[in-house]
């Protein structure tokens, strides 16, 4: 596989990491993602890594400028479904994703992006 | 001290680093190490892969299945013929780093590990040797 799907989701992206990611295909996704939030003006980009069952220092850095190129254009990222171990690992690797929002799974990241965007209608 | 298994990958492309990934992956689970330990063990592997590649031209892991009863443990060796680090000591430090990155590799590498090496000549290369005891 040389690309990861990205689903439309009303006015969300989601994107199920499902491999082992080599650097070239997180580079890809990062491209793939900036282009689908400019096409469909998107005001929120979900990322389930749950399937991941490693996050080094260059998967850390690819989710921490995905998140800050979409606040760029508007659009809030969520993290969900972080495996304990590679919370915990992270942690000793000293990489924080600051800037990065996190929930448990999909369906309450989902909520926090949906909260997310009505909050920025009201403004 | 015995070593009951060895076996080498070489390290070319981001392709070999998922494969440098998924052995260590293998054999840290035969070895029941907890999960957390493999992720540790793993995560460190691929950041010494992936500096490898980077920094050292490409290169190579020599994988080691240790015994050392009532302990058993996996060593790791990353060898490349780059350009060698002039000073390791600042290499190690987070944040330090000449390409683009974070700089965490090699601190957080250590960390993850219970013992660390480093040898490294400027203009012959790098050696870096990693073991997670179980
Ligand atoms: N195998 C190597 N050969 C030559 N220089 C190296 C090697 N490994 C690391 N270095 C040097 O040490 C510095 C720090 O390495 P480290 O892995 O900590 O950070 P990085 O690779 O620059 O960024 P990150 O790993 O966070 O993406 C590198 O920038 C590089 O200058
Ligand atoms: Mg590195």
């Amino acid at each position: 596989m040389d690309r990861i799907p990205i689903l439309r989701m009303g006015e969300f992206l989601l994107v199920t990491i499902q491999v082992d990611m080599h650097d070239q295909l997180a580079l890809t996704l990062q491209d793939d993602l900036t282009a689908q939030i400019t096409r469909t003006g998107a005001r929120g980009v979900l990322i389930d890594i749950s399937s991941l069952d490693v996050v080094d220092s260059f998967i850390g850095r690819m989710l921490g400028s995905i998140a800050s190129m979409a606040r760029l254009m508007n659009a809030e990222t969520v993290v969900v479904g972080m495996q304990p171990s590679v919370a915990i690992t992270l942690v000793e690797l000293g990489l924080t994703l600051h800037g990065i929002r996190t929930a448990l799974d999909v369906e309450k990241g989902m909520a926090l992006l949906r909260a997310s965007a009505a909050g920025r209608r009201r403004a | 001290m015995p070593v009951l298994k060895e076996e080498t990958v070489a390290i070319g492309s981001d392709a070999d680093v998922v494969l440098v990934r998924q052995l260590v992956r293998r054999r840290a689970q035969e070895l029941r190490f907890s999960l957390v330990d493999q992720t540790k063990l793993v995560t460190a592997a691929s950041e010494l892969a992936r500096n490898a590649l980077e920094h050292g031209r490409g290169g190579e892991m020599l994988l080691q299945v240790l015994q050392d009863p009532p302990r058993s443990g996996l060593r790791l060796v990353f060898a490349d013929q780059g350009p060698g680090i002039a000073n390791v000591e600042l290499a190690m430090k987070d944040g330090y780093t000449t390409g683009g990155g974070l700089g965490l590799g090699l601190g957080g590498a250590k960390r993850l590990v219970n013992e660390f090496a480093v040898e490294s000549t400027p203009g012959k290369g790098t050696r870096i040797t990693v073991t997670k005891w179980h």
